[in-house]
């Protein structure tokens, strides 16, 4: 009940961490069973109608499901602390987000088990494939409405981290002393904010077109396909970004921090990510280059798609010369940062050829465009995420992973990675087209094939090695330091882990960029309180995020099957949508009508650790 | 929150800022009509793209009847007017007239609203159906989820109105009054945009 009340960012994050988690392990799976079909020639272990189940439900769940939570995950338990805030800026909304990305993502899964199956349009949905017409039966109606609701979640999530940020720094902690972490989250909640409302029209015409029979993307009702394209591509693109700039940013913290150096060019750093923002909503088309948009379009699009090189570029050197002459140690989260580097050099290489339009013609919808994303996304994010996971594990849990065992599953899953992806750049460049169930034999596809299938079982492997840590390290009792690395430099390390619920006993006061290390260097203890010991204002828990959520879910559903449920009276799916959203908008009034007060900690409350004075 | 020191007869000239919780909640605000004009300008978007679809539906020129527009426009328009004048009051500390000022505003949203039930229903009779068209889709999509935001932002701000009677003005009531007055205006400068976009340029096409 505690954790389906709670208004905590960090226990929120945990939550996050939870539910990524396990829809992590559920895209996994999917993937393992697409390599499975894949691994020979005229294989039949599943059906192609259940393939393209599959491929659509690995892509869906691993970018909206997984990534995204997992990266809230880590922003929800990091950002307050490494601003020295005591929560974030709506401590009620942060719930309300988690809530709804968690009915919208169970929405989305519950399509397994219905009779017409997952959505199998693939995970870009695109029209009119993923219309009325050619996708009959709920599949997409799930894709729709779950990822509709959980984009909710996210976007109120974006606002809730773009205030925080601005509102809630710690005094002395200027936009050029934040940790970088902090900055990839405030310019990722950004792109959310700008991205996300674009995809939700797109979902909503798009549940128009198959509900109510409108016609936006139905050419033979004067409808526009590519409209579509262009629709979820303006979202699609900056997802991308999205994804991977919290992951820049967790690199940043991982290899200053294990260097023992300050980050080389943080201002440099900051300016890339906000440019890499910026340029990340003016290429969207380039992944239409096939689509007739006439050589201008494509060139100006191809153009400004390889100007994205050079902030990540800047970004890459950073990093290197972060390391450079460093005294470096190679932790876990270290392995996987500075794993993370050559891979997504790699993964930006094949972004960068693919986009030079007249060559994306030849690698358009094979397995080359597989392996560059599976680069990026895999090698630049889940390293990163894996990289966070490490780090802020004893701040998030009060307890350090088991360093041997996660090394060990380091190799094993960055080998598997490689092996997977590596090879289908040549797959590609041979022609193996993407979403396809299976091949013929005699092509030269069948051993880089098996090659590629042996690598993502060594990936389940990893992974299943990770979640063993995991359960040994939960074994043991908290016993992490403050400072468990030692060599922590930004605000996070200064109090103890897990942090108390107020987070800070008193605001520190922040008198440079690596606020911790600053202090340190300064032969100082701890940080300087920028307030007397008082008493802490706190939100009080709420259940009416987790009931306005349910009540969206209960919509959704009886939209879905308002046509096909007559059991009592015609129609009776729009009733039931009808009582979720009167449950939804019950618990909006009920929150807008009762004031929250919340509570206070007294000073004679607080423990005695903490900030020293 | 400090709302308790401030309550007794002594509130700041700007309420709606005077504590962290409606700074945060003015500012996240603002962000959210920034997410806001990404959603109206991809329906924008999609009725620019769709409307010359018509199909066997009828002509946007034959079927826009832009008198009846004026009106509603008129009248939208004169409710942003109320709705600063609301503030003004909050600003002035005078609760009366801000609570006078809102139920104004809201008479006038609901008179929006009900002459675009009445265009709405004209239209299906003229043969313009949700599923006529492409046009028709886009057009019921774009000026429907402004509807949308009128009704939503007429419920809230009789709720508003209802706290207020309740309550009086706070540093806790005094930012919803402040972040729904900008909710009013938002949705005034997007017909603004729909005005031109979907009946002028309707009218002359």
């Amino acid at each position: 009940m505690d954790w389906l009340t709670t208004v905590d960012h960090k226990k929120i994050g945990i939550l996050y961490l939870i539910a990524g988690g396990f829809f992590f392990l559920v895209g996994g799976l999917e993937a393992l069973l697409i390599r499975i079909q894949l691994w020979k020639p005229l294989n039949d272990f599943v059906s192609a109608d259940t393939y393209n189940e599959l491929i659509t439900m690995h892509g869906t769940t691993m970018i909206f499901l997984a990534a995204m939570p997992m990266l809230f995950a880590l922003m929800n338990a990091v950002v307050p602390l490494q601003i020295g805030a005591r929560d974030v800026a709506f401590p009620f909304v942060n719930a309300l987000g988690f809530w709804t990305f968690f009915f919208g993502a169970v929405l989305l899964n519950v399509s397994w088990f219905t009779s017409t199956g997952a959505p199998a349009a693939g995970w870009t949905a695109y029209a009119p494939l993923s219309g009325p017409a050619f996708s009959t039966g709920h599949g997409m109606d799930y894709y729709v409405l779950g990822l509709q609701i959980a984009g909710i979640g996210t976007l109120i999530g974006g606002i809730n981290f773009l205030v925080t940020i601005i509102n809630m720094r710690a005094p002395g902690m200027t936009f050029m002393r934040m940790p970088m972490f902090t900055w990839a989250s405030f310019i990722t909640s950004a792109l959310i904010l700008f991205a996300f409302p674009a995809l939700a029209v797109g979902l909503a015409a798009l549940m128009f077109d198959r509900v109510f029979d409108a016609n936006f993307f139905d050419p033979n009702n004067g409808g526009n396909a590519v409209l579509w394209e262009h629709i979820f591509w303006i979202f699609g693109h900056p997802e991308v970004y999205i994804l991977i700039l919290p992951a820049f940013g967790v690199i940043s913290e991982v290899i200053s921090t294990f260097s023992r150096k300050r980050l080389f060019g943080y201002s440099s750093m900051v300016f890339a990510t906000i440019l890499i923002g910026f340029l990340g909503f003016m290429v969207w088309a380039h992944h239409m280059f096939t689509t007739g948009l006439g050589p201008v379009a494509n060139a100006l699009f191809s153009i400004a798609t390889m100007l994205i090189a050079v902030p990540t570029g800047i970004k890459i050197f950073n990093w290197i010369f972060t390391m450079w002459g460093g005294s470096i140690k190679f932790t876990s989260a270290n392995l996987y940062a500075v794993g993370f580097i050559p891979t997504f050099v790699m993964g930006g290489v094949t972004g960068v050829m693919l986009a030079a339009a007249p060559a994306d013609f030849q690698y358009h919808d094979t397995y080359f465009v597989v392996a560059h994303f599976h680069y990026v996304i895999v090698g630049g994010l889940i390293l990163g995420i894996f990289s966070g996971l490490h780090y802020w594990w004893p701040k998030m849990f009060g307890r350090i992973l088991n360093e041997t065992l996660g090394k060990w599953t380091f190799w094993m899953f960055y080998i598997g990675f490689h092996l997977t992806f590596f090879i289908q750049h040549f797959l590609g460049l041979l022609g193996m087209p993407r979403r396809i169930w299976t091949y013929l034999d005699g092509l030269g596809f069948n051993e880089m094939n098996l090659i590629s299938t042996i690598g993502a079982i060594m990936m389940g492997i990893g992974t299943i090695m990770f979640i063993l840590n995991v359960v040994i390290t939960n074994a043991k009792p908290q016993n992490a330091a403050d400072d468990p690395w030692e060599d922590g430099r930004t605000l996070e390390w200064t109090i103890p882990s897990p942090p108390p619920e107020y987070n800070f006993k008193q605001t520190p006061l922040v008198r440079g960029y690596d606020a911790y290390w600053k202090e340190k260097m300064d032969g100082h203890k701890g940080m300087t309180p920028a307030e007397p010991i008082g008493s802490i204002h706190m939100p009080s828990p709420s259940i009416l995020p987790f009931t306005m959520s349910l009540g969206l879910f209960i919509t959704g559903f009886g939209l879905m099957y308002s046509r096909d449920w007559t059991f009592i009276t015609e129609h009776i799916g729009f009733y039931i949508a009808g009582l979720g959203l009167l449950i939804t908008f019950g618990s909006m009034f009920l929150r807008s009508v009762y004031d929250d007060h919340g509570f206070h900690i007294e000073p004679e409350e607080l423990e005695d650790k903490g900030v020293k004075a | 929150m400090s709302s308790h020191s401030h309550a007794e007869g002594q509130l700041p000239h700007e309420p709606e800022k005077a504590t962290l919780e409606g700074r945060n909640k003015v500012l996240g605000f603002w962000l959210f009509l920034g997410g806001e004009t990404v959603l109206f300008g991809t329906l924008f978007s999609a009725f620019l793209a769709l409307r010359h679809q018509v199909l066997d539906g009828p002509q946007p020129n034959e079927l826009f009847k832009l008198s009846l527009v004026a009106a509603a426009t008129a009248i939208l328009l004169t409710s942003s007017l109320t709705s600063v004048f609301a503030i003004q009051a909050l600003h002035n500390h005078n609760v009366k007239a801000l609570i006078n000022w809102l139920i104004v505003t809201v008479v006038l949203g609901l008179g929006f609203l009900g002459l675009e039930i009445y265009e709405f229903y004209h239209y299906v009779h003229e043969g313009h159906g949700f599923t006529t068209s492409a046009f028709s889709s886009s057009f019921y999509t774009l000026v429907g989820f402004h509807g949308a935001h009128v009704a939503f932002g007429i419920v809230w701000i009789s709720s508003i109105i209802g706290q207020l009677m309740k309550k009086g003005l706070t540093v806790v009531t005094a930012p919803k009054v402040y972040v729904a007055g900008m909710y009013w205006h938002f949705i005034d400068v997007v017909w603004v945009f729909i005005f031109t976009v979907v009946y002028l340029m309707g009218k002359v096409v």
